[in-house]
């Protein structure tokens, strides 16, 4: 097995969907002396085709759902999708706009999802760290699909896909949906 | 003799990537220390070269991967001529084909981003070749010989009486290195107005082997730093090298402390500098030697 580089250097690529910049201020706080996310090896590059994780905050709405599939369809395998922030996550208060299709994985497959309005730095810098874990099952996968015998090939990469999609849904997100509601009435209420 | 020239060929291809990287890892951790950050380990370009050899291969045209061979070929070529003691011409001409195919690489991709940078790339290269081309001719001048080889073994060092293209080499390093003010055509700095610039559209695999030839190219533009010290004895070999790792250092110092500027002004003040600093060093080599 090929050591594992890609847990080691998460470039990350950033998309504002339709945040109202809270969360987008977070993530490039996360850059700042402060919390330093560069000691992971973390860089903010800009470019879907250098990265490997894909930051969104804000809700998907049909303005920009195009965008946001088209930024996730150039990123090369592997790749890691974190929803920041709980518009992203599933709407937050946004979420009935005739506008707003809900969070970001009504477009793209999320593989963590941060709550909070606006999402905590380190809350942020938790989330890339655990999805690390799933671009390294991913990695894993795509070695497995190159070492898999040619006549198996076809066969493999359409387990591949399903695993995959699978995987997405099987990697415990560091809140789940359930938490995140909690969450949200809490926020709510206070 | 030949002897001589294999080892330090294959002394070049082996170390050339490591120190290059290793440089490339200090240059990031000083960068950190003097914006009060922790910043990132000292081994992180070569964490970074071994996950984009691990992404999936993607490429826009397979043209692009073929001219980005061709840099990667011409840049350790060029190098490998400069440290078997070979011709400074030659040495230069391999370093400008070589240069010419990243930005061809470029514009190949029909990406706008990467096509500005490609342009931005080639107005920087117009801005250096003056200062390089007078460089070699200087060593020419003082030394009466274009061989590396023998510019090495030369009984004075020839960084006095090339005080003057000296500088001007450290300047036009700032161009070749990308370094701010001048990481026009592209930046190892996060968010820039084009993107990544000229390596915008190089992927996984394809972008690994331009950051190695790059280690490759900076440890042989520092090369070109220690020449001006070589004079054949033990000291001269301890100044060069420690100059040439300042050298590099007082680059990563300027990049942090100055913005991006326009091409226009990394055009002018390249040939001004060439113009004042080399072209009177060479008048004085003239007239002198």
């Amino acid at each position: 097995m090929s050591a594992a580089y890609v847990t080691k250097s998460p470039w990350v690529v950033h998309y504002d969907g339709s945040s109202c910049n809270g969360c987008d201020i977070e993530v490039l706080a996360c850059l700042t002396p402060m919390y330093d996310v560069e000691r992971f090896g973390i860089i903010n590059c800009g470019n879907p085709k250098h990265a490997d994780v894909f930051l969104v905050t804000g809700s998907v709405n049909e303005q920009n759902k195009g965008i946001v599939k088209q930024i996730y369809e150039q990123m090369p395998e592997p790749k890691v999708v974190v929803a920041v922030g709980i518009c992203a996550c599933s709407g937050g208060i946004f979420k009935d706009c005739y506008n707003v299709m809900g969070g970001v994985d009504q477009v793209i497959p999320v593989d963590a999802y941060v709550p909070g309005c606006a999402a905590r730095p380190e809350a942020i810098i938790d989330a890339v760290v655990k999805g690390l874990g799933v671009l390294q099952a991913k990695r894993d996968a795509m070695v497995k699909a190159v070492e898999a015998p040619a006549e198996e090939a076809a066969e493999a990469a359409a387990e591949e896909v399903a695993t995959e999609e699978k995987k997405a849904v099987a990697v415990p997100p560091i809140f789940t949906m359930a938490e995140i509601k909690v969450n949200t009435m809490d926020f709510l209420k206070k | 003799m030949i002897v001589k020239a294999i080892i330090s060929v294959v002394a070049f291809l082996v170390l050339g990537p490591f120190v290059g990287g290793l440089l490339a890892g200090l240059d990031r951790k000083l960068s950190a220390k003097m914006q009060r950050r922790v910043g990132p380990p000292v081994l992180q370009p070569f964490y970074d070269v071994g996950k984009l050899f691990q992404k999936e291969k993607q490429t826009p045209t397979r043209f692009q991967d073929f001219y980005v061979l061709l840099f990667v070929v011409f840049i350790i070529a060029s190098g490998v001529l400069f440290f078997m003691g070979g011709d400074l011409l030659l040495v230069i001409f391999t370093l400008t084909i070589g240069a010419a195919f990243l930005i061809i690489a470029a514009y190949s991709s029909n990406s706008p981003y990467a096509e500005l940078g490609a342009e931005r790339e080639l107005l920087a290269m117009m801005a250096y070749e003056p200062m390089v081309l007078i460089t070699v001719i200087g060593f020419y001048m003082y030394g009466g010989s274009f061989k590396v080889s023998e510019i090495m073994a030369a009984d004075n060092m020839a960084f006095l009486p090339m005080i003057g293209i000296f500088f001007g080499w450290v300047f036009i390093l700032t161009l070749k290195f990308r370094k701010s003010p001048f990481d026009l055509s592209m930046s190892h700095h996060a968010h820039q107005e084009l993107v990544r610039g000229a390596t915008t559209e190089f992927v996984g695999r394809t972008m690994g082997w331009v950051e190695i030839s790059h280690w490759y190219e900076n440890v042989f533009l520092l090369g070109f730093v220690f020449l001006f010290f070589a004079n054949g004895t033990a000291w001269g070999w301890i100044i060069g090298i420690v100059v040439a790792i300042l050298a590099y250092f007082f680059e990563v110092f300027i990049d942090n402390c100055f913005a991006r500027m326009k091409w226009q002004f990394a055009f002018k003040s390249a040939w001004v500098v060439a113009v004042v600093l080399g072209m009177i060093n060479l008048f004085v080599l003239y007239i002198c030697f």
